[in-house]
């Protein structure tokens, strides 16, 4: 018999039943909550006069919908107040059913899936679940972690359990070493665009191989935050020495003989050598460039030496035709080199990239220069109020500041625009955030999704460079 | 939940792949906290030509001749013809809710994203996926004949055409099961309440750990 993969040994630890209709009753460790997909849940427990199960499986913070800017009016400070009922809701529920939240004034307050890792409350080995798609963030810690919708949210509240199929396995696997100036959103753009937006779709990805063994688990973090954005609902690195260095002295974490106990079960959490997966896809990390996305899809990349595409090239009609709406939707032309893509703003942050080793790369790039004139913005967004401390403690905000970028508070911003940050029509962003639709940040807007290093050189020249270029 | 058996219901050909969920509804009317109310805002960016706020009379606003379901031969769809990939991106249970609320019962596609599929199902909402070629043939049938229908069973596992041609699909078994009764799942997972608290009590022991709030 195969060895099991590492998907497996996570699902067989959690499962409480397999029902005869092949569906299966999987146990949940963590549940995070945010404000947008959380009140309708809360409001079905009450109104089926129902509690949570297990009150300390929770954690909640509001970040979609909170400011960057005036932050110590705290509430006061959310002017659209439809926001504000939203992260007054999200107060009311955790304080009615005493569930821990990091609110808006709370130094621990930030996104959902920046905080879960900095406080250890995401843990190798756990099932991982939150009513937000990136949830598969997580996955890097060697978790089931994966985004779930409102009625599951209060499926999780009521029940500490899931109904779910079990998926397939998916290796996604990169060889040798990343280059220069090629970081983890590099990779897993280059991913995307090698297998598709529904190339994961039905499977739970593995991410192994040299190259990922050799990230940090901020990188780790990026990869399986936009595993999603390839279909699969999960994505998940091995547990190694890095995974249990991150982990060890955050407040949830567990110490003494608990630690011991833990570390013990955590060097098991990797996929068995002779296990078999249903899917094997391979890339060398030293083929990988800087990746930028050019079309309304993240699978539309190319690396930043290159172009945008000819849709007269394309043979499937369906394909040309999507190439073609993407290119009228962003106002490029056929052909045009990528570091002709003149840009209005920079936005630096969001749960792919706002972690601090985001920052530092990003800053690293900055130190020392000036933002293009041409833009019109350029922000950093720390991913949570103690990146925000630590980013400062470092003196990088300084650097931002000085070289002309905004110094923000904490929030998911302008990712989805859902606070006051967002793009105007017609407008061109490098962002390292994970979706380039149409509208995502904003009515009209036009997203290039990067990584941070990238989007620092952007920021700088006023459009696209092969950040490469700047690190020499 | 309300149960889906059969239902017979003009089609809507929507011709385009991967439309992700922030088209299917907007990040600005997320901000709801209810579950209903989210029909006018369904393809916002696609049907209207301004841009959408929430709260607004919608039916007040410029349409997009172009869009779909904005042709008089649409009006009162129920069952939507769609590409692969349909419900990509964002895990938002607002899609649904916005689909259900303007009228739609049934999706049929070559294939869904895997959140949205399921999150179909827990508001009475079919999704069916059916091969390639057969969609192809719906959407040719759909667009040559005005006032098109077609007839869906979850009983049988059938769609039906008007010229009584029919096609099997799949679903699994208890999701069948939990829509063709209207069940509320979460009523159904409780029936199992002592399974899941020895499961706890066992991974108490082993797992100690993960118990337990942080310091």
């Amino acid at each position: 018999m195969a060895g099991k993969t590492l998907y497996d040994k996570l699902w067989d630890d959690h499962l409480i039943k397999q029902r005869d209709d092949g569906s299966a009753l999987i146990y949940i460790d963590r549940h995070l909550l945010h404000e947008v997909t959380s009140p309708q849940a809360f409001e079905g427990l009450r109104l089926a006069n129902r509690k949570p199960w297990r009150i300390d499986a929770n954690l909640a913070t509001p970040d979609h919908n909170v400011p960057t800017t005036d932050r110590e009016k705290g509430i006061e400070g959310i002017v659209d107040p439809v926001s504000r009922i939203q992260v007054e809701t999200l107060g009311k529920n955790c304080d009615e059913f005493g569930i821990l939240e990091f609110k808006i004034m709370d130094q621990r307050q930030g996104i959902v899936h920046v905080i879960g890792p900095e406080q250890g409350a995401t843990l190798p080995g756990m099932t991982i679940v939150c009513g937000d798609s990136h949830t598969s963030t997580h996955g890097a810690f060697g978790c089931l972690a994966h985004g779930i919708g409102t009625s599951e949210v209060e499926h999780v509240l009521a029940t500490q359990c899931l109904v779910q199929q079990k998926m397939k396995n998916m290796l996604v696997k990169v060889n040798g070493q990343l280059g220069k100036g090629v970081t983890g959103k590099d990779v897993v753009l280059a991913i995307i665009g090698k297998i598709g937006t529904a190339g994961g779709t039905g499977y739970a990805i593995e991410f192994g191989g040299e190259a990922i063994q050799n990230l940090s688990m901020e990188g780790r973090m990026t990869i399986c935050n936009m595993a999603i954005e390839a279909g699969a609902r999960v994505g998940m690195v091995a547990v190694d020495g890095t995974t249990i260095e991150y982990v060890k002295g955050r407040p949830f974490s567990p110490t003494g003989d608990a630690w011991d106990a833990a570390v013990k079960y955590w060097r098991t959490l990797h996929s068995d050598l002779d296990a078999e997966f249903d899917k094997v896809v391979e890339l060398d990390g030293a083929d990988i460039m800087p990746q930028v996305s050019w079309g309304t899809s993240p699978e539309m990349v190319a690396d930043v030496t290159g172009n945008v595409p000819d849709p007269a090239k394309e043979e499937d009609p369906i394909k040309r035709e999507g190439i073609e709406r993407a290119l009228k939707y962003m106002g490029l032309q056929a052909n045009q080199a990528i570091t002709d893509i003149m840009l209005d703003r920079v936005f630096i942050g969001s749960c792919t990239n706002s972690r601090i080793e985001d920052l530092r790369e990003a800053a690293s790039v900055v130190k020392g220069r000036k933002v293009a004139k041409s833009l019109k913005q350029a922000m950093v967004v720390p991913g949570s109020g103690l990146v925000k401390a630590q980013a400062e403690a470092e003196g990088l905000d300084q650097i931002f500041m000085d070289a002309g970028l905004e110094w923000r508070d904490p929030g998911c911003s302008m990712c989805l625009a859902m606070n006051a940050d967002k793009l105007g029509q017609g407008e061109h962003c490098a962002s390292t955030s994970n979706r380039n639709f149409e509208g995502r940040q904003g009515f009209g807007g036009r997203t290039h999704l990067v990584s941070p290093a990238m989007a620092a050189a952007a920021a700088i020249a006023g459009h696209f460079v092969d950040v490469r270029e700047l690190l020499n | 939940m309300r149960a889906f058996t059969q239902h017979q219901g003009l089609v809507a050909p929507m011709d385009r792949s991967n439309v992700d969920t922030d088209m299917i509804i907007p990040k600005q009317f997320l901000k709801s906290i209810k579950r209903t109310g989210f029909g006018p805002n369904l393809f916002d960016e696609l049907r209207y030509l301004d841009e959408g706020k929430p709260d607004q009379d919608s039916s007040q606003r410029p349409l997009n001749p172009d869009f779909v379901l904005n042709q008089p031969r649409y009006k009162g769809a129920s069952v939507l013809l769609a590409r692969s990939n349909f419900g990509c991106g964002s895990s938002r249970e607002h899609a649904p809710w916005a689909l259900d609320d303007y009228g739609f019962r049934v999706i049929i596609a070559p294939s869904f994203a895997d959140i949205f599929y399921n999150n179909c199902f827990k508001n009475g909402l079919l999704p069916i996926v059916l091969e390639e070629k057969i969609v192809d043939q719906l959407f040719q049938e759909a667009e040559a004949s005005e006032g098109y229908k077609l007839t869906v069973d979850l009983e049988a596992k059938t769609v039906v055409t008007p010229s009584g041609e029919s096609f099997g699909f799949d679903v699994d078994d208890f999701r069948r099961h939990c829509l063709l009764h209207g069940l509320d799942d979460i009523g159904v997972t409780l029936e199992d309440a002592e399974l899941i608290k020895s499961y706890e009590d066992q991974r108490r022991q082993t797992a100690p750990w993960l118990f337990g709030a942080g310091q």
